[in-house]
Order: C-alpha cells, then structure tokens, then sequence
C-alpha cells in the first residue's frame, strides 16, 4: 500500500468513517464482484456500524448495511477520515 | 387491489409470447420483488424451476386495460456478471427471450446500490422501466426522492410504487400499456468506461468483432470479458480463432483490475443520476433499524432473541399445532379409516389393508402434521419479510464458523425445525457448493416436528416429569452433534474449503400479510404435492411388506428384516419390535409409534404407553430416542436431498453417515446408562 494511512476495515472502530483504498491482493475474481456489486468501491466511504473486536461486522457503505466475515472486511484496506 | 389486476383469467404456465406481451422483473435481493410479483399476479402464477437449474422459476400473468400480459420473475441478484446460476439465469433470460418490457425494481431506501443491477440492465438494449419500490421505508428512513428528476436523469420512465400497499399501481398499469404499444420513446443515459480502459475496451472490440455469438451485444461482450467474467471468457475462448484470442486474452491479463474500474464508473454514473433527485437524512439521525440492531446483531443478546424466538415457535407449535395434529389424527384420520373399514367390510382383506393401513394410515399420518408444518411457514415468512434473518445469520455466523460455514448456512437449518424438506431446498441460498452440500449433510440433524412428536409421546411415557429435560437434552444432543459432525466434515471431505460471508442486512419493515400468506399457501401446496405422490408411493410399499407374503405381520417381510437386523438394534439395546419400529419411521418419522401401535398389540395409545413403560428399562427407552433424533432422515427428506445434490452418491452418503452416527450415540448412551445403573 502506498498510502501511510491505510488500516484494514477491521481495524475500523464503531461510528468511524473511512474511504476505501483497494482490496488485498490474493482476493478472489467472486468476491471482489460481489463487494463491488454492493458498492465496496475504491473510493467509496464507509461507515462502521458495529465492530466487537471479534466475529463478523456490519459496515455501512452507499446508504445500504452489509454484514461482512472479519475475513473477508480483512482483505479490504481504507484510509480513516479525520 | 387495483384495477390491474380485476379480470385475472386463469392461465398455465406456458406463456403464449403471440398473444401476450411480456415483462420480465429484475431486481437485487431485499427490493420487494416478490411483493410486487404477488401483487401483480395474485394466485395466478406458476412455480417451477429454471430448465437443468436448482433455482426457483416463478412466472404468472395479469391483465391490465383487458390486455394480458405475461410475466417472469427474474432470480434476484446483485450484478448480472457469473457468479452464480442466478445472474446467469437473469442475463440470459433478458438476452435470449427478448422481453418486451424488463422492469427493474429498485429499493428506494438504498437507491444507490439497488441502481448497479439498473446500470448492467440499462446496457442490454431491452426497454427498461424503474420501479422505485419501497418509498414508504425510504421517507420513514428520512430519504425523499424526486422520481421525476431521476426519469429524467436516467432517460426511462421511472415508477414510484409501495408494493406493500399497492401503491403506486395506476402509473404503473399506464406505463406497462404505454411501452408495450411502444409509444413511449426512451432514450437512456448510458454508464461510460473510465478513460484509462477506454482504448483496452475499443482494442478488445476489434479483435471480437465479428465473431461474437448470437444474441450476445458486442459491446457487452467486450466489456463483460475486461470485467473477468467466467461465462462469457468460456464463450469467447472457444468462439474466437487461437490468435485472436490469444490478443484478447493479453489484453485482459494486462488489465487484470479492470473489474474495480468498471464498477468504480457504474457507481459514479449512479452518483451522477442520484444526485439532483436524492434528500439524503441528516447525519446523526437514528433510524429505527440501527436501534433494533443494538439488540438483535448484538452478539450475545442477538443469541438470545433468537433463542427466544426459536422457543416461541416451539410453544406454538406444542401448545397450537401438538393438539391440531392429534385431533387430525384420531378423529379425521380415526374417523376416516373407521369408516372405509365398515365400507369395505365385504372386500378382500388386502384391498381394506391397502386403504385403511396403506394410504389412509400413511399419507394421513404425514397430512396431519400440515397445522405444524402452516405454523413453521407462517412464523418463517413473517421473520423473513420483516428482515430479521439477515441478522439470526449474523449472531449465528461465529457457530457456523465453527463447521467452517458462515451466517448464511445456519438459515436454512433454522427452517430444518419445523420440516427438514424445505430446509434442505432452503441450502439453495448458499453460494458456494461445498458449503451448499456440507449444509446438506447437516441438514438432518436438526429436528423437526415429526421427531419432536415422537419424543413428546414417548420421553413422558419413560420419564415422567423429567419428559421436558429429556427433551431438552435431546434438542441439545442433536445439535452439538450437528456442529460437532460438521466440524469433522469440513476437516476431512471438505478441507476447509469456504465461501466469503458478504450479506446485505435489510432495513427493518412492517410485514406484508399478503407476502406471508402467499408464502405459505405455495409451501403448503408443495407440502401437499409430496405427500400425494412420494410419501404415498413409500407408504404403499412399507404396508406391502408389513402384510406380504401371507397377511400375517409376525410373518411379514418387514418383521423377519427386523429380526434379521436385530443383533444390530441389540448394542442399543432394542428388542426386534423396536427395532422395526425404528425402520419404519423412514417413510414418516411419526410412523415410529403406529408402529409400535402394531406390534405391542394395544391400539389405544395410553395403553400403549403402560405396555412400553413395563417393557422397557430407562437406558433401551433413552437408547431409543436418541437414536430417533439422529437416525437417516424420513423418505421426503432423502428424496429432497438427491434432487438437491442431484447425486445418489451424495444421499447414500448422507444416510450412511446418519446411520453410522445414531447408532454409535445409541449404543454408547444405553452401555452408559446401563453403567450409571439405569
């Protein structure tokens, strides 16, 4: 990543938005369609809507909620916004 | 009820495409689809599957103006590049069949994502109208929209509709006639490509051209292979000469991140459309669905409501559906098999014996457990239009991890309490396969209503007032056996394999009863079809073998197999008579007890109980149960599981495995109680 800034979404706290920077490189040709397809975008801004620390979060980008696996909000990285 | 919808003529499922125009409605998940659909078509539609496909084909009609029109409910997905057979179906269904009229169906409260499926459909040439549904969830949300400025952004007519409440239904009947007379002329803004891939795009077009196979848009070819999609690289690869594609396919590994770019310029085409039409709420506002999500996503308090959810459900069933069943049982079915006896009191013994005890006994037994199967529907369609299982998914996702499956897996389990059929044509939610077939193979373990009845009947019989711990441990046996074998599974056949957890949690919404009930009239309708021709085959045959060759039962087939397999049912300290009453619970779980009915030769049932209570030690009875919950499921069950695997290898699998598991647990739970002196 050439960004100094950039967090994977996990490490995104309650309540913090961010702006997605690019998805890791071993991601798979299926999940990247499915997380654009929902609005997972470079570019997009995200919302972390519930976070514990462990087990799957709820993210919320483009308006819409989406559950994701801590997996898979691992393999996507953002720059926090001040 | 509008006007759209008052002359409905009853049609087949055949769409007769000379007389009727037809519309195909497409739409991501969670957009009121169905509602609409249900809406538009009332009782009036058929449900099939996809040709060669396990996903459900629904397809109806309604009249609008004295015209019929036809119309496809398109499977719901994200985006319409191959991932799964329902974006294949969808895509194909638009390009091939060439609807006159392709409705997309967006959720007004989450504009943006649900206009990606509009930005791909937008692109295929086919007229294309936008129902901006949901305009009640999205005010309540604090969202206003403008439709006539997003029609006249997008350049196609854009309907506002609350199908819900059939609002909207007039400018929606207007529209249908308008564009099926074609004299509404649409001129879309279609989404560009940004300017870096421009030139790859226009280069893959060149060495396509010509070459591209009917009735694919080049354009769309062209784009759909820099996007990487699977499909359409198989197409061309095997359409195009070597050397062209060997340009093509350098191209696209040059530009392998092509697929971001392509869904970053969608959404920036959605953003340009949504921006002059959308009031977004303000910042800080707490919707309703945040506040109830602090309870029911929260991790261990979502546990809870489910568990109390999933308790509920069970009080209904025991206390609404239990004496529903029973009454069903003694006087309908009593009744009805009294009176074919005394009808048929003349006609040969095997005649009687096929009607009383084949059909009427057989078929009636599974017919009795409707009530049950009416409430499980009901409460299941409520929580799903109410968009509460996106979130039993979520809290359940850290278990299912467990099996190496995620949240999704664990909804079709859920169903699995009230009725192991419709949860194991639930798996078809799954995405990927090894998760789909591990779910499969789980599937039995959870236990229904037929089982729960068994034990109902017999744990009071063998233990009193401790019958409600036993019968909780039961349960809980079960399902720490589900995780437990599911867990082995996915470390032996399935190595680990899994599929990513990305799910869309729905704003909450007040439920349609219109939805619900058409729900559970369809399932029930199929429960019903099941029961009439499998269930009733099955039944037929288990009563041939109980009276063949002689009549005589202590001599039939069925008791010398019993007796045959009894060394077997002896390490679980069975005698043959239990023994045969485990086999024949495979047509019907609660067969079980007519069985037992039969063999200890008592017909009332307290009498039967007595008999049993004396018959038995407490270690054979809780032997029995046991192995009742874990045993291969009944024969709906595993005719469900080879049309859903579509392999026999899989279902004999399946039942080995049950097989191989209840009689362990069995075995072991009667040595040990023996041990323990019971």
């Amino acid at each position: 990543m050439d960004h100094q800034n950039s967090i994977s979404l996990t490490e995104l706290s309650v309540d913090n938005q961010a702006t997605i920077l690019a998805f890791t490189n071993g991601i798979g040709q299926m999940e990247t369609t499915r997380l654009a397809s929902l609005g997972f975008t470079p570019g997009a801004e995200v919302n972390m809507t519930q976070n514990f620390g462990r087990g799957p979060l709820i993210v919320t980008v483009r308006g819409t909620r989406v559950a994701l696996g801590r997996v898979e909000a691992a393999k996507i990285f953002v720059e926090r916004k001040s | 009820m509008s006007d759209c919808h008052s002359t409905a003529a009853a049609v087949g499922p055949v769409i007769l495409r000379e007389r009727m125009p037809l519309i195909a409605l497409a739409g991501q998940p969670n957009v009121g689809k169905s509602t609409l659909f249900n809406l538009l078509t009332g009782l009036n539609q058929h449900v099939g599957n996809w040709p060669g496909k396990t996903v459900e084909r629904r397809e109806g009609s309604f009249v609008v103006g004295g015209r019929e029109y036809g119309i496809v409910d398109l499977p719901g997905t994200y985006s319409l590049t191959a991932n799964s057979p329902e974006e294949v179906i969808a895509r194909e269904f638009v390009l091939r069949e060439q609807p006159d009229v392709v409705m997309a169906i967006v959720n007004a409260a989450s504009l943006e994502r649900s206009l990606y499926l509009v930005a791909e459909l937008i692109s295929l040439s086919t007229p294309l109208v936008v129902i901006l549904n949901m305009m009640d969830v999205a005010e309540g949300e604090g969202i206003r929209i403008e439709p006539d400025v997003l029609e006249a952004a997008l350049g196609v007519p854009v309907i506002p509709m609350t199908a819900t409440r059939a609002a909207g239904m007039q400018d929606f009947c207007r529209v249908v006639q308008e564009m099926s007379d074609g004299e509404r002329v649409f001129t879309p803004r279609l989404p560009e490509i940004r300017a870096d891939h421009r030139s790859t795009l226009d280069e893959i077009l060149h060495h396509i051209a010509g070459y591209v196979p009917t009735p694919y848009p080049e354009n769309w070819v062209a784009l759909k292979l820099l996007e990487g999609d699977t499909e359409i690289t198989r197409t061309m690869q095997s359409a195009l000469p070597a050397e062209k594609w060997e340009a093509v396919y350098n191209l696209l590994r040059q530009h392998d991140d092509a697929l971001l770019a392509i869904a970053s310029g969608r959404y920036e085409w959605i953003g340009r459309m949504v921006r002059a039409a959308v009031v977004q709420p303000k910042i800080g506002q707490i919707s309703l669905t945040e506040q109830l999500d602090r309870w029911a996503a929260h991790p261990l308090w979502g546990l809870f409501i489910l568990a109390g959810i999933l308790g509920l459900v069970f009080w209904l069933t025991f206390t609404l559906g239990s004496p529903i069943q029973g009454w069903l049982d003694s006087q309908v079915v009593g009744g009805l098999s009294g009176l074919a006896s005394q009808a048929l009191i003349d006609a040969p013994f095997w005649l009687k014996g096929l009607i009383v005890d084949g059909v009427i006994g057989g078929v009636g037994a599974v017919l009795t457990f409707l009530p049950i199967m009416i409430i499980f529907f009901a409460v299941f369609g409520l929580l799903e239009d109410m968009g509460y299982m996106a979130r039993a998914a979520f809290v359940m996702d850290n278990v299912m991890h467990l099996m190496g499956l995620h949240g999704k897996s664990f909804l079709p389990l859920f169903l699995g309490f009230g009725c192991n059929v419709p949860s194991i044509m639930g798996t078809r939610v799954i995405d990927s396969k090894p998760a789909r077939f591990l779910t499969i193979l789980v599937a039995p373990l959870v236990p229904c209503t037929a089982r729960m009845a068994v034990v109902a009947f017999l744990a009071p019989a063998f233990f009193g007032s401790k019958a409600l711990f036993v019968s909780w441990g039961l349960i809980l046996l079960s399902l720490m056996t589900l995780v437990l074998s599911g867990s082995l599974l996915n470390k032996t056949i399935f190595k680990g394999q899994r599929s990513a957890f990305i799910m869309e949690m729905p704003l909450y919404h007040v439920p349609n009863g219109r939805t619900i009930g058409l729900l559970v009239w369809q399932r029930s309708v199929s429960f019903l079809k099941r029961a009439g021709t499998n269930i009733l085959a099955m039944a037929l045959v288990v009563w041939a073998l109980s009276v063949l060759p002689n009549g005589d039962l202590d001599q039939s087939y069925l008791v010398q197999f019993g007796k045959w397999v009894e060394p077997v049912g002896r390490w679980m300290g069975f005698d043959w008579r239990l023994t045969v009453s485990l086999i024949t619970s495979f047509p019907a779980k609660e067969n079980a007890i007519a069985t037992m009915g039969v063999l200890f030769g008592s017909s009332p049932e307290v009498g039967l109980a007595q008999t049993l209570t004396s018959t038995f030690s407490t270690a054979s009875a809780l032997s029995f149960l046991v192995v009742t919950m874990l045993f291969i499921p009944c024969m709906a069950t595993v005719a469900v599981i080879r049309q859903e695997t579509n392999s026999w290898g899989w279902t004999l699998l399946n039942v080995a495995m049950l097989l191989v598991i209840s009689v362990a647990a069995g075995a072991g739970v009667y040595h040990l109680a023996v041990a323990l002196g019971f």
